[in-house]
């Protein structure tokens, strides 16, 4: 094919129309959008306008709604009006996504183009993922991401997922409880010590069983000590982990949490693991009727319901308790996660003593997305992430509790955000703001087992610790059983295999 | 000269292995095989996934509780059903609006009707508990105690089944001859002994049928489980569909929950086949 001086001309027009269209674009008004103002950069409502993607189909695949299907979807809209495309989104509930996403890749279908998912499912996703090109890590919008959601989004030094969200877990409470002289004494009363906010999971189970199955905020109904995710398969191992971590994931012994990196062994049931199930299950008795089988939606209308005094996991229960309508609005804080003032030392074989209570934040889960390796759209789709994921777009998302979308970004720490977008009291956006910052700027993290098989073993430790909670088993046997599972899985998937998948894991939790 | 006729044959044929025999004889292949999530495709590995089922306590576990779950919910459905269709199978007040109504249950979405019993047994807020509470029984722990957590997943299949039960025998009862009971009457017999001595024994047949239909269907539990409690708590409600679930759907074990998929559908055959014999001697005896 020879290029004429018409198509150089042509592509000289082109390209002339292409530099100059954000520039005229950037005086366009896209608050009809929803969002308060573009933000000038590579991924903005601009610049995405000014392409032209007319008589090519884009196919994505997204959890139901609304738990970010919403803004997949809404954000496929505005993709498909401002550059022509046609966008397909296919919405699928959380127990079918995996497999709704795995069974083309494994048959070498190209069935979507951009995927929506769970970040933990990286350690089974990656052989198929594209990369993320460079010019996007370069955009405004992901150089501001925090190392620790970029570190999520690597594999093997390749960043294969599109952040789009963080997520962490973190301690909830009543704050106007805490601050309630009568409350305080009533407490010094029962256990003969002051009120605060709990630094170690015993003085959490503490305070939980002194203000549980009482009127603490005067309402005239019963309140309880605390809500917790505990049902088997609705997420719990999560709500275990963050229990367990500051136990077993001691801040001088490098290597793994879950395995022994060189050797491979669970250490689901070593003295750390088995003290954070003991606690866990002593804590059934302070949470609601009902508590313990308590999925993720329980415990958010629980504790954003105003029904107990603490809560842990996601950010969606303190988002419930800070809508416009909640009875409890401004009257909580965050706060990162208890720790352990004794935590287990797997190298010496003992409990060493932290005076000041060792933390381990739970960096868990966080909705992820990326492009398939086999689209034929990676272009388009790589557009559509950057546009769902630009500054104004997540400024804007943040906003919508029921979006799923969470803090990852450094601008998305600030308080004054909070306080004068969302309009929470400056002492509320503040806790918010700065445990946040805390989690993402600290040491020890625990991050999820994104190794392949990550379902199995989550669903193995998930059966464990039911059993204990449940008394069909003592928490040393439950995890013993536990620790014989995983060590089969990795017997079935190959010791190697599972090693190198999670040596990421280890590397970023040994940064 | 006739052979052609089999050609005609043949487009329901294809039809046929399409639709019923290709996906069983897949499966068959992919439980030899260890599909999962880290090796895809149809390997070759002989007998390792039934091997590994035998030793695979929680599902024997699973199976055990669900012949148990299955029996008694369809017995109390069996039940229920007939004494609704006699209620109405006589001249009462209002019989077209209570046929209908009984159906209700029968016609909504079982996972939608979970959800909705799921709320009712909800412990801190569902209605169900203020109501007992106000009754003089007290609340109990429906969903996080394991003999509530059973009875709640017994008392929405019932709830849900019954009608169908109800449905099947009513139209049995119609269609009952009369001269049986004329006979019965003319010989002085009561209400009970009519229905020991008549009805009952004439209803044995559709009975049989309808009591078959609801086992194959109850052996199936799986929405009622995901919705409620999700096995729990513990493993205490986990039936095989819903475990075999767990380990095809979220731990993306194809092969294996092929292997499991198979050997349930070979127990139920045996036992179904089993049941239905005894039940047809019975009534054939009668």
């Amino acid at each position: 094919m020879t290029t004429t001086k018409t198509t150089v001309l042509k592509r000289a027009l082109y390209a002339a129309t292409a530099l100059c269209l954000p520039a005229a674009a950037m005086a366009q008004d896209y608050s009809s959008y929803g969002i308060k103002e573009d933000v000038p950069g590579a991924c903005s409502f601009a610049a995405i306008d000014a392409k032209d993607y007319s008589g090519r189909t884009l196919n994505i695949i997204t959890h139901a709604i609304p738990v970010i299907g919403e803004p997949t979807a809404l954000h496929a809209q505005q993709f498909q009006e401002l550059t022509g495309a046609t966008v397909n989104v296919v919405h699928v509930p959380f127990g079918d996504l995996f497999q709704r996403i795995m069974i083309p890749f494994q048959t070498g279908q190209a069935a979507y183009d951009v995927l929506f998912y769970a970040s933990l499912w990286l350690g089974d996703f990656n052989p198929y993922f594209a990369e993320v090109p460079q010019s996007y890590q370069d955009s405004s919008g992901m150089m501001s991401v925090t190392p620790t959601y970029k570190g999520v989004a690597t594999w093997n030094g390749k960043m294969l997922q599109y952040t789009m969200d963080g997520d962490r877990h973190y301690l909830k409470y009543r704050a106007d409880v805490f601050e309630n002289p009568e409350m305080q004494a009533m407490f010094k009363e029962k256990t003969g010590r002051d009120l605060t906010v709990p630094a170690t999971w015993e003085e959490y189970n503490e305070v939980a069983a002194a203000f549980n199955d009482m009127d603490f905020d005067g309402d005239g109904q019963p309140n309880f000590g605390s809500a917790e995710v505990t049902k088997r398969d609705d997420l719990m191992f999560s709500a275990f982990i963050s229990r367990v971590a500051p136990y077993a994931k001691h801040p001088d012994v490098k290597g793994g949490f879950f395995f022994d990196l060189e050797t491979m062994t669970p250490l689901v049931n070593t003295p750390g693991w088995v003290h954070g199930l003991e606690l866990f299950v002593e804590a059934q008795k302070s949470m609601p009727p009902g508590g313990t089988s308590f999925g993720l939606g329980d415990e958010i209308f629980s504790f954003g319901g105003g029904q107990t005094l603490m809560s842990y996991s996601w950010d969606d229960a303190f988002i419930q308790a800070m809508q416009e309508d909640s009875p409890i609005r401004n009257k909580v804080a965050a706060a990162i996660l208890p720790g352990a003032h004794e935590v287990w030392n797997r190298d010496t074989g003992a409990w060493d003593h932290f005076d000041e209570p060792n933390r381990a934040p739970y960096v868990t889960w966080g909705w992820s997305s990326a492009v398939a390796a086999n689209s034929q759209n990676q272009d388009m789709a790589f557009d559509y992430l950057c546009f769902f994921a630009n500054e104004a777009n997540t400024l804007s998302d943040l906003q919508i509790g029921r979006f799923g979308v969470n803090p990852y970004r450094d601008t998305h720490f600030d308080p004054a955000f909070y306080e004068t977008e969302m309009g929470w009291d400056a002492a509320v956006a503040e806790s918010y703001a700065t445990t946040l910052r805390d989690i993402d700027g600290g040491a020890n993290q625990v991050f999820d087992l994104r190794v392949p098989g990550v379902g199995e073993f989550m669903s193995s430790l998930a059966a464990g610790v039911a059993r204990a909670m449940s008394g069909e088993a003592s928490a040393q046997e439950a995890l013993d059983g536990v620790a014989a599972e995983w060590g089969q899985i990795v017997d079935r998937i190959g010791a190697d295999r599972v090693r190198a998948a999670y040596a990421n894991v280890v590397a970023l939790e040994d940064r | 000269m006739y052979r052609q006729k089999y050609l005609f044959l043949l487009p329901g044929l294809l039809v046929l292995v399409a639709i019923i025999l290709f996906p069983l004889l897949f499966t068959i292949r992919v439980s030899f095989s260890s599909w999962d999530v880290y090796n895809p495709g149809l390997n070759w590995i002989g007998g390792d996934n039934f091997t590994r089922l035998l030793a695979d306590s929680r599902y024997w576990q699973a199976l055990v509780r669900l012949s148990l779950l299955t029996l008694a919910t369809v017995t109390l459905q069996y039940v229920l059903g007939f004494g609704l269709a006699l209620l109405v199978w006589r001249d009462i007040a209002a019989r077209r609006l209570f046929r209908v109504l009984f159906l209700v249950p029968m016609m909504t979405t079982p996972v939608v009707m979970s959800v909705i019993w799921r709320t009712i047994f909800h412990e801190s807020l569902g209605p169900l508990n203020p109501i007992l509470d106000a009754l003089g029984i007290g609340a109990q722990p429906w969903l996080s105690q394991a003999g509530h957590a059973l009875a709640a997943v017994m008392i929405v299949e019932i709830w849900q089944w019954t009608p169908f039960m109800f449905l099947m025998l009513l139209a049995g009862l119609l269609s009952l001859p009369q001269e049986p009971y004329l006979a019965a009457r003319i010989d002085g017999a009561g209400p009970i002994r009519t229905f020991l001595s008549v009805t009952f024994p004439m209803m044995a047949a559709i009975s049989t049928g309808a009591i078959l239909i609801r086992l194959i269907e109850a052996s199936k539990l799986m929405e009622t489980i995901y919705v409620l409690t999700s096995g729990g708590p513990g493993t205490s409600t986990e039936t095989t569909s819903y475990y075999i679930y767990i380990r095809g759907m979220r731990d993306f074990q194809i092969g294996y929950s092929a292997a499991l998929s198979l050997t349930y559908l070979v127990v139920m055959i045996v036992s179904l086949t089993v049941i239905a014999k005894a039940l047809t001697r019975m009534v054939v005896k009668d």
